[in-house]
This record gives structure tokens, sequence and C-alpha cells, in this order.
């Protein structure tokens, strides 16, 4: 097993509804859907953001386009026109997450 | 029947792109135009321009627009559709009609479509046994009642349709959905039910990828931005729309911009929650069943798409006013500027508390350190420059505009090498709070009003 981060097995995207953000993570290639699945948990996107999400994490699988979206509650400082955050919409928590590790198989392909 | 319909996003949010919708009509053929203007924020801020001016209460913007855009519709037989009518669209309509008259545009059909601004019968509805508890908190509605901006249902494509039926080619309404205005020319159009759940989630689904403009067509694309082409001109997305229910993505191809799975894929995912139940008024569409395939050079085609019954209710959004922010930056050089923007930090909370100023929130970030990615960043360890930013959100006004005169004395009292303080002192912006709830359908009727011009 290797360790390697989830952008080069991902693309992804954020936005916010009140202070919950939205980050929808996409497999690369239909292979790396199957990782996602079983490495990037909840517990493990909890585990990630640590302070910066102060309420549950949910996730939502969606095989038909290879992703995986996480609701994070309580990220936003409040959300909407409360938030005193400069990312008050959570756009970036895309690529946030997409610094997260994972073990991958030794002899898995990567552009 | 028409074989197909090409419905062309020109606007995703209020202050998008203004040529774009130009561009829309110009550069091919298309049927429908869609132009999304309206956020939870505007819908207050369009009140407030009412309360001053009757006549006013929509985007403002859209009325010039339409001196170059409406002889482009008439000329090439494109119907436009938007809720640029905010609070106000009988207002926007009699504006838009006034062009159309002076240009000569005889027997043209405007309609607008409202009944969705529900503020002034807030109080009879919670009689009627409306509650409109806070989805979130379950906070009951009389607890902000007196702060109250603005209240607005989401109509979803039912009005738009029955504007479309009394042959209106250009419908300016107040607060219906982003996906609602691209999903009404289908139903028009192919004499869809409103119980083809399967169709009209397909065209649910084509409404959330018009209704962010270019974010499907290239623009915010994480996965392969570098060769997205001509974004200075980037083509918005255009749907076309199939009887049977399957649409096929794409833009002009004279513009710039990209159509491809993956950009659809990344729009699919935004701003959406559980996949599977994605609620309009009109059907809950399931993102999970959504089927996506390159056909051709800017070309996806969508399909088998699953929809269900809607609910009994609408959603409502209701805004008030809830205090005060104020947010002030300024910028430290090399070296040791982190260790500089804490000590600023330091020292302003400090004479925070020395002036005995209270508020609910204060929050410190350090741009161009960390405030996007916070403790997932990668650490630096000196970093070129910083800007300090110290933001505070309070009830009372005085303490408010008190915090306002400590950032910028920072620059002769403070750590050195400081910068960017040419805006002087930070402003206050008032804290327009989101209340989202729901409305039993039965409680609001929209309305229609369809006008030709002489």
């Amino acid at each position: 097993m290797k360790k390697i981060q989830l952008v080069r097995l991902a693309h992804a995207r954020s936005g916010d509804k009140g202070d919950t953000a939205n980050v929808g993570i996409i497999a690369l290639r239909p292979e790396y859907y199957p990782l996602l699945r079983e490495k990037v948990t909840v517990e493990a996107v909890k585990n990630h953001y640590g302070d910066m999400v102060t309420g549950s994490v949910e996730r939502f699988e969606m095989e038909n386009i290879g992703a995986l979206n996480f609701l994070l509650h309580g990220a936003l400082g409040g959300g909407g026109t409360l938030t005193l955050k400069h990312d008050a919409q959570g756009k970036t928590f895309s690529t946030s997450l997409l610094r997260m590790e994972i073990e991958v198989p030794d002899n898995l392909e990567v552009d | 029947m028409k074989k197909f319909i090409r419905i062309a996003s020109g606007q995703g949010y209020w202050g998008d792109r203004f040529d774009a919708p130009l561009d829309q009509v110009k550069e091919g053929p298309i049927d429908y135009l869609v132009m999304d203007y309206l956020a939870e924020v505007t819908m207050s801020i369009m009140q407030k321009q009412k309360l001053r001016d009757p006549n006013l209460g929509y985007a403002k913007d859209f009325i010039p627009l339409m001196e170059d855009l409406l002889p482009l519709l008439v000329k090439n037989d494109v119907k436009l559709i938007t809720n640029a009518g905010g609070v106000n669209p009988v207002a926007a309509m009699l504006a838009v009609r006034e062009i159309a008259e002076r240009k000569g545009f005889h027997h043209l059909r405007i309609a607008a479509v409202y009944g969705d601004d529900i503020l002034s019968h807030l109080d009879s509805l919670i009689e009627g046994g409306h509650a409109m508890k806070n989805m979130e908190t379950g906070a009951q509605l009389s607890t902000v009642l007196s702060q109250v901006s603005s209240a607005n249902v989401y109509f979803g494509a039912r009005p738009v349709v029955e504007a479309l039926e009394q042959g209106a080619q250009v419908i300016i309404t107040g607060r219906v959905t982003d996906t609602g205005i691209t999903l009404a020319p289908m139903i028009h159009e192919f004499g869809w039910k409103w119980n083809d759940w399967d169709k009209l989630a397909a065209g649910v689904i084509g409404g959330h990828i018009n209704e962010c403009g270019a974010q499907a067509s290239g623009g915010n694309f994480l996965a392969g931005w570098k060769e997205v082409p001509r974004m200075e001109r980037i083509g918005y997305p255009i749907v076309e729309a199939y009887p049977d229910g399957h649409l096929i993505i794409t833009k002009h191809e004279s513009l710039g911009g990209l159509v491809s799975e993956q950009t659809i894929k990344e729009q699919l995912l935004y701003e959406i929650g559980d996949p599977r139940e994605y609620i309009t008024p009109d059907v809950i569409a399931d993102f999970t069943t959504i089927r996506l395939e390159q056909i051709g050079p800017n070309r996806v085609r969508v399909y088998d798409v699953k929809g269900r019954p809607d609910t009994p209710f609408y959603k409502v959004s209701i805004s008030y006013a809830d205090g005060f922010t104020c947010i002030g930056q300024i910028t430290y050089a090399w070296p040791e500027a982190l260790l500089k923007a804490r000590k600023a930090d330091e020292i302003v909370r400090k004479r925070l508390a020395y002036l005995g100023l209270k508020f609910d929130e204060i929050r410190t970030e350090f741009l161009g350190y960390n405030s996007c990615h916070g403790t997932t960043a990668h650490p630096i360890d000196d970093p070129n420059e910083v800007i300090f930013q110290i933001g505070v959100r309070g009830k009372n006004k005085s303490h408010l505009n008190a915090f306002s005169r400590e950032v910028v004395p920072l620059v002769l009292t403070g750590p050195p090498t400081v910068t960017g303080f040419g805006g002087g002192r930070p402003k206050l912006r008032e804290v327009i709070a989101y209340w989202p709830a729901l409305l039993r359908k039965e409680a609001v009727q929209p309305k229609v009003l369809t006008m030709e011009v002489l």
C-alpha cells in the first residue's frame, strides 16, 4: 500500500446551504470510485476537517457518476450573511478535502 | 410538436457577465433564454428598494439590458423567462413594455408571474395555522416577525407554463425556482403531464445545469480549467430538450468554454443535499439515476432520470435583520509576516476588551496563509506577506462602530512593514439572516398577468 493525496484521484466542487457546506468529490477514473467509497468515509472526512466542522458529517453515494457528496454541518461560521469567514460560501472546501491522503494499492495507476 | 427545443442559460446570478445573454441569442439558434437573478439576500434588498419607491423592487440592471436584448429576442423569435422581477415583477413588466412600445414591437406579449410575495400576509397566514417554523432550528416565526424584511414562496414551473400558454414571449417572474424557468418550456412545448415524474425530473436536472450559467460549461472547472478555451468569452450552457425526457447539454460553437461529462458532473454536485431527493415544487428528482454520455465535442447526453411525486409544500424564504458585521484588513510583509499578523490580532483583541466592547463573535483569519483551508492547509514557514483580517458580529451598533476605528491605527501603533489600509475604516454591514420554512401549497395562489404591447 502507498499513501496518495485525493487530488490525484478525484476532482471536486463545493458550495453552501445555510451553515452547511456541501463537498462533492468525483473519481477521475471509474476504477478510483470503489477506493473513494472505501476510504473516504464519514469518520475520515470529519477527522480531516477537525475544528473546521462543528457539526456532523453526512455522506451520500452517487455511483452513477462516480461521486460522493458530503454535507459538513456547522462549517460556515453561521453561513449566509452572518458569517465572518472570508470563504463565506465554502467554495474552497472542495480542494481542502482533496488534500486528504488515503492508502491505495502499490500497483494503482495514477497520472 | 417540435423535435427538440434549445433552452439557453443567460445568467447565473445577479451580477454575472452582462453580455452573456446577448451572446446566447446572437451566436446561434436557441428557442428560449432563461436568466436567474435571485438569491435569498437579493429579495430583502429589493424589498428595501420597493419601500423607497413602489415602482422598484426588481433587478434594476435587467431593464437597460433589455434595450439591447429585446430587439434580438424579437428578431430571432426567442422567448425569455427570467426571475428578474424580484419582489415587483409587474413593475418590471411595465418597464419592459415601455421599451417595447418605444421600439415599436407591436403585439408582443409580456407576462408577469407573481403572488409569491407573502410579506404582507404573514400575520394572517400564522393566524390561519401556517406556523412556518424554522426548518433548521424548529423556532417559531413569531420570534423574529418584527425584523422580517422579505418573505417569498418558491413557485415552480406551473405559473410560467400558464404564461407561455397565454402566448407570452417575455415572462418576468418573482421568486420562481432557478430550475422551474428551464423546466417550464419543456412542459409547454411537449405537453408533459404534471405526473410525468421522470420527465419533470429530467427537466429539473436541465434546470440545475443551467442555473449557474457557465459553471456547467467550463467556468470554475477544477478537473481541467487550464484547457478551457477562451474563458474571456465563455459560452454558457444550452439544454437541448427532447419530448421523451432526455437532454443534450451543449453550447454555441463560436464561443469559448467546454461541455464535457466532467464539467456536468461538477455542476450536478453543486449545492445539493441528499442526491436521492432533490426537492422542487413540481417533482422530486433523483440525482442518483442520472446517466451521462459524451456524444460529441461539447455535447453531453443526460438520460434515464427518475422522479417522484412533489410534496404538499412550497418552500418559503424569509429574511430578517439580525444585527451587524464589520470586517477589517491590513497587510504585513516579510520577514515574520505571520508573526506580525498574530501580534496585531492580539493587540486588537486587547483593545476591544479594554474598551469594553461586546460582540456575538470575533473571528480572525490570515489571508494568503490559511483563510481558505484552515487547519487542512499546508504550513508555510515564513510567508512573503499575510493579510490580517478580523471581523466582529453583534447587535449593538455603537460597539460595531467602535470596532471599526480599531484596525487602521495599527499602522502606526503596532508591528512594522504594514500596508493596505487605503480603504480606511471598514464599513458596517447589516446582517440579513435567512429563515427557511415550508408552507402548504393551498395557502397561496400564483398569479399570471399577460399584456400585449400596443
